[in-house]
């Protein structure tokens, strides 16, 4: 059972990354990654964020939305699957509220690290898509918390190498039109590259 | 164009190159490369997000004066979500194939950074007409780009264009491959790197 998990979260950080593989969460990358410090921190507010909207969606999914969820409610027919979409936004919109206050109030010293980042992660794509991910793919509860926090352990890996490698880029010579946007778009390509060297491991 | 003025047209026709959304606003490059395997996804894309991002923005604008200030995104955000979700039960009922090929791409326009910049930057200032232009205009550009990167990953990855070899067989008789890298994800971020690069040179643009 624990190599099932295992070889779930390695799948979701290296083999089938979040932001090099389905290009998840990549607005935020592109702003954030000129600086190490902050995407530390906004990489650690997204895995936080994931491993708790994971199965929070999981579980509003199957008990409410799902066709056939509401049974115990005596409501066998209903299938209210369509509202997936709104619904998710609207609970990570609301767990992303209740982390900020929960965190201003017993830990002050994190809030004051990730706190400016949350309100920014409510419209990440990587937040939304890993829960639309566990729907299409079917994952248990169990499951999807693994594979939300693995997804986000991945992001921040991603964010953490780009902004190391970005570091380093100040000191080097790049053409003047390829600056910014499109040299960081060429070196996510080459880091892409080097993900997919995981790919084909098993556990 | 006639019947515009000369203010719609700007509005219109600006966001298509000399401020595109992807390449110069940096918008929306979540969604964009994960359609762009083939052509055909890629216009499918396109429809949805001209659709989504013209109606959230005249829809926005409609009521841009009996918002609360303080609530703003959330309503943004649920007239945003409603029209994915529109758009997707309509791909479901009558492209199915195509919405299983796009998955949940779909419902990641709602967290389209392009829907959600529009809405705050230009809808929630102007009259529901020019807020309309300019969310056809943005998605258009949006298009444009997706289009060019996937017109390059079909024809390199696959031989094929909009699903017609255009690699004539020959080629492969003699020994020419299709170059794998071009389907996977690292072909997509590089074209667009490219593409970036040229546009940027023709439109003479620079980062600090």
């Amino acid at each position: 059972m624990l190599e099932h998990y295992l070889s779930l979260i390695t799948k979701a950080i290296f083999v089938e990354n979040i932001l090099l593989a389905y290009f998840l969460g990549m607005c935020s990358f592109l702003a954030i990654s000129n600086k190490v410090q902050t995407s530390i921190g906004l990489g650690m507010a997204v895995t936080f964020v994931l491993t708790i909207t994971a199965p929070a969606n999981w579980l509003i999914h199957n008990y409410f939305l799902k066709a056939g969820a509401l049974t115990w409610l005596g409501l066998p027919n209903v299938d209210l699957s369509y509202l997936n979409f709104i619904v998710f936004i609207a609970v990570i919109a609301a767990l992303v509220q209740l982390v900020e206050m929960i965190m201003d109030k017993f830990s002050p010293a994190l809030y004051y690290n990730l706190g400016i980042f949350l309100p920014l992660i409510a419209v990440n794509c990587s937040i939304l898509g890993g829960s639309l991910f566990l729907v299409e793919r079917d994952y248990n509860l169990m499951e999807s918390t693994v594979f939300g926090f693995g997804s986000g352990l991945g992001w921040f890996l991603a964010i953490a190498s780009m902004s190391a490698i970005r570091h380093r880029l100040r000191y080097s010579n790049v053409p003047p039109k390829l600056r910014g946007l499109g040299i960081t778009m060429l070196l996510t390509g080459l880091l892409s590259m080097a993900f997919m060297a995981f790919s084909g491991i098993d556990l | 164009m006639a019947f515009l003025s000369k203010k719609s047209q700007t509005v219109l026709k600006d966001p298509l190159m000399n401020n595109n959304p992807i390449t110069l606003q940096v918008l929306g490059i979540c969604s964009a490369l994960a359609v762009t395997v083939k052509v055909d996804t890629a216009v499918i894309m396109t429809l949805a997000v001209i659709f989504v991002l013209s109606m959230s923005n005249t829809l926005i604008s409609l009521i841009r004066n009996f918002i609360p200030a303080r609530v703003r995104i959330i309503i943004q955000l649920a007239v945003i979500a409603s029209l994915v979700i529109l758009c997707d039960q309509v791909l479901r009922a009558y492209m199915y194939d195509m919405s299983k090929q796009l998955s949940v791409f779909v419902g990641l326009i709602i967290t389209n950074c392009i829907v959600m910049g529009r809405a705050e930057a230009f809808a929630m200032q102007n009259k529901p007409g020019q807020a309309f232009l300019d969310g056809v205009g943005n998605a258009l550009g949006y298009g444009i780009i997706l289009i060019a990167v996937s017109v390059f990953r079909e024809i390199l990855g696959s031989g094929t264009l909009y699903g017609f070899q255009v690699i004539p067989t020959a080629f492969y008789e003699s020994g020419y491959v299709n170059n794998g890298l071009m389907v996977l994800s690292p072909g997509a971020f590089i074209i667009l790197g490219l593409i970036i690069w040229i546009q940027r040179t023709v439109y003479d643009v620079e980062e600090k």
